[in-house]
């Protein structure tokens, strides 16, 4: 026990250290040195995780660590401690894994900016929240990883903050998440209140010996929902998804990290956790399903028309997290979690490789300007294309198991949302093939000096890349069908017998040859029109139609302005404007009064002692017939 | 009511009463219209003595002998080095506005009045005057009752006429000292 | 031998005092010059003084006594120190007429 605790706090603490060195003293000891710092701790909490991940996978049983008691009211009883079991183990093996690796790619990519230590620090606390956010063996040690990842987030997103526009994107991150946030908190109160504890272990105890009361039940659906609303907050779901396209503007690594692999999981990482709760929600399940149906749709059709190659990737984020809470909401979480690791690896791969190719190309991020770009960075081009293959579900790369399961989970439940989700899937590969036909096919199109100075990325840039591309291609063998070790592995966690044991029948095969067909016809289409035809996407004053609308993303964020901050921002400048004015007039004016009174007060004080006696003297004469006579 | 006392039967007390009554009330209204400082100073040494009289007359003759050291000896004195000491006299007599004098009169009046009405109006007092005949005003009561009841009072009034002291001293100095 | 007040009534002694006092107040809001208003209150002290010795006379009791005895001691603290006030503004004045303190102006 002393072992796995000491254990623990190395992993949690080696990246804490990280931070801690490189915000002191990464200054001095110059970017090389700080980089390789920040990679070094993560690598360690890899390191650290696999040992833990290998004794829990051969003994099965979950590693639970208690720190110190920390809160103590009444009859809530909170402990700093920590969970180490199948889940979050296995969340730890991408979390740290992909980020040592990341923080490999950052070393080189972000070679050339001044404040590099700063980034290695902030990106060394954001691995350190995010594996508080995962160990913690309650709601409220999640939370403080949840708020930490959030600021780092912000941080990071803002990172080249003598943009405004970026400082601008980084607050939207910021502020969506708090909303978020809110429906967490909620939903954490809710649960403490009915059960007297925030622990995991003793929820589920209580959870499934209580006895079910409407009351109980009804508190467990309302704080499922809130639960949820910060679920879609961290996770970028309808309705509060738009900051994450936004949150782009951040470094691409950052991107790859906290707005592909990790942080926008949590929310899927505390719905998994929280399974036992979510599972008495039948009508909050619904609501999951349908809301991760849309999202993944409309992030999906948005992505179509888009020309920032991150926002491209962004959009298709948020679609394949929608893909992964329609999983959720059908209470098949191990297919969300397969989902959301072969996702990690094929997502962390593009979006490396797009920042590959914005290295390459000096900050430029338009691929209308792009092109051509195949002979000069092959490795780019080879692994982003494996991602590609295997985010549009093309057979036996890890996409296609994982998003198979998913439709499948789906056609089983409900048909409308199974179609839903097959029409993103088949968005889902044309746009990623409009993105590989527009940046590495055809001609360059960017101007003659960028053309000069077009190179294959440097080594650690590359070697990220083929580990993440191996992995994306590979990775689905964690899962096949029929044979799933994932299944096995996380049984554990689940209340329920593992879903329906997916029979391999004649519907599974002939559903699969869809979704295969599916993804080939988006590929295809995109073939088509990018490469047989030679279309290059409008610049943004052409653009008309039904495409304008995608092209601005519903307007979602226009109407967002118009139904909340600009009533926001007229409340204020009316505050402003007449209220604040009235009130000042209204203190000023006391001052005046007093002050008038005081003016002409003064008057009295003539200082003739011979006054004041007089008038003494009266008031005593009226004070002592007051006293004597007025009986 | 004010007793008119009936001078044909009237006895030694209440003839000397009068009389000090008399001298008390003259002496003080002269103090106050005397041009000249020095001569309210001497009437208001007069009063002071006649008020010692009453004092006697009412048997109470630690007080009585304390009041003449006390007003006529020390306080008098005092006034009369102060006067001396500014060379006032009627030379420095300041212009009484008739406003002042009016106002004066008026207050005065006043206060007769209320009070006068508030002692008719008051209800009368009882006539009957005991006499437990125990000794309660002899020097010898005076003192046990200063010093057994009073100590903590007497102590301070040490300390009050002490400070009184010091602070005289620092005021009469002269102004150049300080700078 | 009997309490004196048989023979003069203790409302005569009240009256004596009122008067007194009377005298004092007028005397402070009459003259202008500051010794005479310190001498005005002194009469009016001891107008208040003589009605204690009268009082403690009538009820035969030694409080009243001792109470003048302190109100003696404030009166000489008081004179002491007022007059050396008196001193120094006629220093810096040249004049002790209560009309020329105006200090007090607002």
């Amino acid at each position: 026990m002393e072992m796995d605790t000491n254990l623990a706090l190395v992993l949690v603490l080696t990246p804490f250290l990280g931070f801690l060195i490189n915000v002191f003293l990464g200054k001095s000891l110059g970017k090389t040195v700080s980089g390789i710092i920040g990679t070094v701790a993560v690598a360690i909490s890899f390191i650290v995780t696999l040992v833990l991940f290998n004794q829990i996978s051969s003994t099965g049983k979950a590693i639970q660590v208690t720190l110190f008691e920390w809160i103590q009211i009444s009859n809530l009883k909170i402990d700093l401690g920590f969970l180490l079991d199948q889940l979050s183990v296995l969340w730890l093996l991408f979390v740290t894994g992909i980020g040592s690796l990341i923080h490999l790619y950052s070393i080189s990519y972000m070679h050339d900016d001044e404040n590099m230590h700063k980034f290695f620090s902030y990106l060394n606390l954001f691995v350190f929240f995010m594996i508080t956010l995962v160990i913690g063996s309650n709601l409220l040690v999640l939370f403080i990883g949840w708020e930490g990842v959030g600021l780092c987030s912000y941080l990071l997103i803002g990172f080249w903050h003598k943009n405004q526009d970026y400082n601008d994107a980084a607050k939207k991150a910021f502020i969506m998440n708090r909303i978020g946030d809110l429906g967490l908190l909620i939903g954490m109160f809710i649960l403490g209140y009915t059960f007297k504890t925030l622990d995991y272990s003793e929820l589920k105890q209580t959870i499934l010996t209580i006895h079910y009361e409407p009351q109980i039940v009804w508190n467990i659906s309302i704080a499922a929902l809130c639960l949820f609303i910060g679920a879609c907050g961290k996770s970028a779901q309808i309705p509060l998804y738009t900051w994450l396209p936004d949150a782009m503007a951040g470094p691409t690594p950052v991107s790859a990290l906290i707005h592909a692999a990790t942080m926008v999981t949590a929310g899927i990482f505390m719905v998994t956790r929280l399974n036992f709760v979510f599972d008495l929600a039948t009508d909050v399940q619904t609501v999951i399903a349908i809301i991760g149906a849309i999202t993944s749709l409309v992030a999906a059709t948005i992505g179509l028309v888009q020309t920032d190659i991150k926002k491209v990737l962004a959009y298709s984020t948020v679609s394949q997290l929608g893909l992964m809470f329609l999983a959720l909401g059908f209470g098949a979480y191990e297919v969300a979690v397969f989902h959301v690791i072969t996702h990690a690896f094929f997502k962390a791969c593009l979006f490396l490789g797009s920042g590959s190719v914005i290295h390459g190309l000096h900050g430029e991020q338009d691929m209308r300007k792009m092109g051509g770009l195949r002979k000069a960075m092959p490795i780019t081009f080879w692994t982003m294309m494996i991602s590609s293959l295997a985010i549009s579900g093309v057979p036996f790369f890890s996409g296609f198991f994982s998003k198979d399961e998913i439709l499948m989970t789906a056609f089983h439940h409900s048909i409308p949302l199974y179609v839903i989700g097959s029409i993103a899937s088949i968005m889902t590969a044309f746009y990623m093939f409009r993105l590989m036909f527009l940046t590495f096919f055809k001609e360059f199109r960017g101007t003659e000096e960028q053309k000069h100075h077009l190179h294959e990325s440097g080594s650690l840039i590359t070697i990220p890349l083929i580990i993440l591309a191996i992995l994306a291609a590979f990775g689905g063998l964690i899962s096949l069908p029929g044979h799933s070790w994932l299944n096995e592995y996380l049984a554990p966690l689940f209340t329920k017998v593992a879903g329906e044991e997916h029979h391999l029948g004649a519907t599974e095969y002939s559903l699969m040859g869809v979704a295969v067909l599916g993804g080939l016809l988006g590929i295809l289409i995109a073939y088509i029109k990018y490469f047989k035809q030679d279309n290059v996407p409008e610049s943004d004053e052409n653009i008309t139609g039904l495409s304008k609308v995608l092209y601005n993303k519903y307007y979602v964020d226009e109407a967002y302005d118009a139904l909340f901050v600009a009533p926001v921002n007229f409340l204020s400048k009316f505050f402003r404007d007449y209220i604040e004015t009235g009130l000042s007039a209204l203190v000023f004016g006391f001052g005046k009064v007093a002050n008038e009174i005081a003016i002409q007060g003064k008057r009295l004080q003539s200082g003739s002692i011979g006054l004041y006696l007089f008038v003494f003297v009266l008031g005593m004469c009226a004070i002592i017939s007051y006293i004597f006579l007025a009986q | 009511m004010i007793h008119i006392p009936d001078f044909a039967h009237a006895t030694t007390v209440q003839v000397l009463f009068c009389f000090l009554a008399f001298i008390t009330v003259i002496t003080a209204f002269l103090t106050i219209f005397s041009r000249n400082p020095i001569h309210s100073a001497i009437y208001l040494v007069i009063c002071f003595f006649s008020i010692a009289g009453h004092y006697l007359l009412l048997n109470a003759q630690f007080l009585a002998i304390v009041h003449i050291i006390v007003y006529s000896g020390a306080i008098m004195i005092l006034f009369l080095f102060t006067i001396m000491l500014m060379n006032l006299n009627e030379r420095h007599q300041v212009h009484r506005p008739r406003i002042t004098r009016l106002g004066a009169i008026v207050s005065f009046c006043l206060i007769v009045i209320v009070l006068i009405t508030i002692f008719i109006n008051s209800k009368p007092i009882v006539g009957d005057y005991d006499s437990t005949g125990e000794d309660f005003q002899s020097i010898k009561v005076l003192g046990k009752i200063l010093l057994n009841e009073y100590m903590v009072p007497f102590e301070f009034a040490s300390i009050l006429l002490l400070v009184a002291m010091i602070g005289t001293v620092l005021l009469s100095k002269k102004e150049k000292l300080n700078k | 031998m009997g309490n004196i007040l048989n023979q003069i009534g203790i409302e005569n002694y009240i009256f004596l005092c009122v008067v007194l006092f009377c005298i004092g107040i007028f005397g402070v809001l009459y003259r202008r010059n500051a010794i005479i208003v310190f001498m005005s209150i002194e009469i009016m002290l001891n107008a208040v003084n003589l009605l204690f010795v009268a009082f403690s006379t009538y009820h035969q009791d030694a409080q009243g006594q001792v109470f003048v005895f302190f109100s003696m001691a404030v009166a000489a603290a008081e004179v002491a120190v007022g007059l050396a006030i008196l001193v120094s503004i006629f220093r810096n004045l040249g004049s002790i007429s209560i009309d020329n303190l105006k200090n007090l102006k607002g």
